[in-house]
């Protein structure tokens, strides 16, 4: 499964954001570590600033900053602000059996893709980073 | 009974225990499924509870949460049900997680995650790595939960067919 370029900025912003809800970045520094331009990413972040799921501060030093519920947020709910995860196509009565077969078989892939997507929140997601992270630790404390 | 079951936690840090299923407590058990599936099954849970006390004790595990420091006639805050199966569809041992279930009015105070990871500490006391679930896709809740408790996809997919097709 592919995503847009911008859902994908989306959630590694949200994902910067979220790990320190206090935490203020501009959107160059995004930019910057997910090497993308300012100019795409400024309206990335203007339309979760208008889902409430960041807030934008003004001002030296200003940027973004996390408002969202990081527990309740499901990548579903982001990858939606940015495009369509297509939804059944809906074989209708006209539908050769050809058609309405295969349609059968992307309408259940994707309806795995959206039962997955619409479970997985930013805190689930965060959760599984520090999981590597400290999974990495532990390897590199035992090469040690 | 809810009402005051909210207040006997604290949210910020639920004083809870887990142990042991007892027999006293099937009651409980099957009057909080009851509540949750809304359907009574006494002696499903009867069942359960035999298989789970007398044989293959080592590796069946029936845990139940209770408020800690409880008098003797609390009910039941949840339970969680599972056993090692080994070579079904080729697989080797692993834990499955059948049933479980927290009390609705103490849902969200973390006692869910204090039954899971005390299965999983049951399973991985005796040498159990895998542990594996199964969930209804489109039960969001449960999705999430076990999501958020670090379960992925496995390497297996439930398949059915409908027979009167
Ligand atoms: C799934 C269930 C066991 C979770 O129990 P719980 O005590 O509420 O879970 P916890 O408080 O430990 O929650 C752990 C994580 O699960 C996720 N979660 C729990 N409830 C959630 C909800 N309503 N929405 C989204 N995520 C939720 C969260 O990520 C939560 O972590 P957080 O508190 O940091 O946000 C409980 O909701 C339940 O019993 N559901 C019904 C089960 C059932 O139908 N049983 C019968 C068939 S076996």
């Amino acid at each position: 499964m592919k995503l847009q370029i911008s859902s994908r900025l989306a959630i590694y912003a949200l994902l910067e954001l979220a790990a320190d809800p206090q935490r203020q970045m501009s959107v160059a520094e995004i930019g910057e570590k997910y090497g993308v331009s300012s100019h795409h990413l400024a309206k990335v972040m203007h339309t979760l600033g208008r889902a409430g799921l960041v807030r934008s501060i003004r001002g030296v030093g200003g940027g973004y900053s996390f408002s969202g519920n990081a527990r309740r947020t499901t990548l579903l709910d982001v990858i939606t602000l940015f495009e369509e995860i297509s939804g059944p196509d809906g074989a209708t009565a006209n539908s050769t059996d050809a058609e309405w077969a295969l349609d059968q078989v992307l309408n259940e892939i994707d309806d795995i893709a959206r039962a997955t997507l619409g479970s997985i929140t930013i805190a689930t997601m965060l959760k599984q980073m520090t999981r590597r992270k400290r999974a990495a630790g532990a390897r590199n404390a035992a090469e040690a | 009974m809810g009402e005051t079951q909210g207040s006997i936690l604290n949210p910020a840090n639920p004083q809870i225990t887990i142990r042991r299923v007892r027999e006293a407590d099937l009651d409980h058990v099957v009057a909080l499924d009851e509540r949750v599936t809304g359907l009574a099954k006494p002696e499903y849970w009867h069942d359960i509870f035999d298989r789970y006390t007398k044989r293959r004790v080592g590796e069946r595990f029936f845990l139940v949460a209770e408020p800690a420091g409880e008098g003797a006639d609390l009910p039941l805050l949840g339970f969680i049900v599972g056993e090692v199966r080994a070579w079904e569809f080729g697989s080797r041992p692993c834990g499955w997680i059948f049933a479980f279930s927290v009390e609705p009015d103490t849902r969200q105070q973390g006692i869910g995650e204090r039954l899971f990871e005390a299965i999983s500490d049951e399973f991985r006391a005796i040498g159990i790595n895998t542990m594996r679930t199964m969930v209804e896709r489109k039960n969001q809740l449960h999705m999430a939960f076990f999501r958020s408790e670090g379960m992925v996809a496995g390497p297996y997919i439930q398949l059915e067919k409908d027979l009167d097709d």
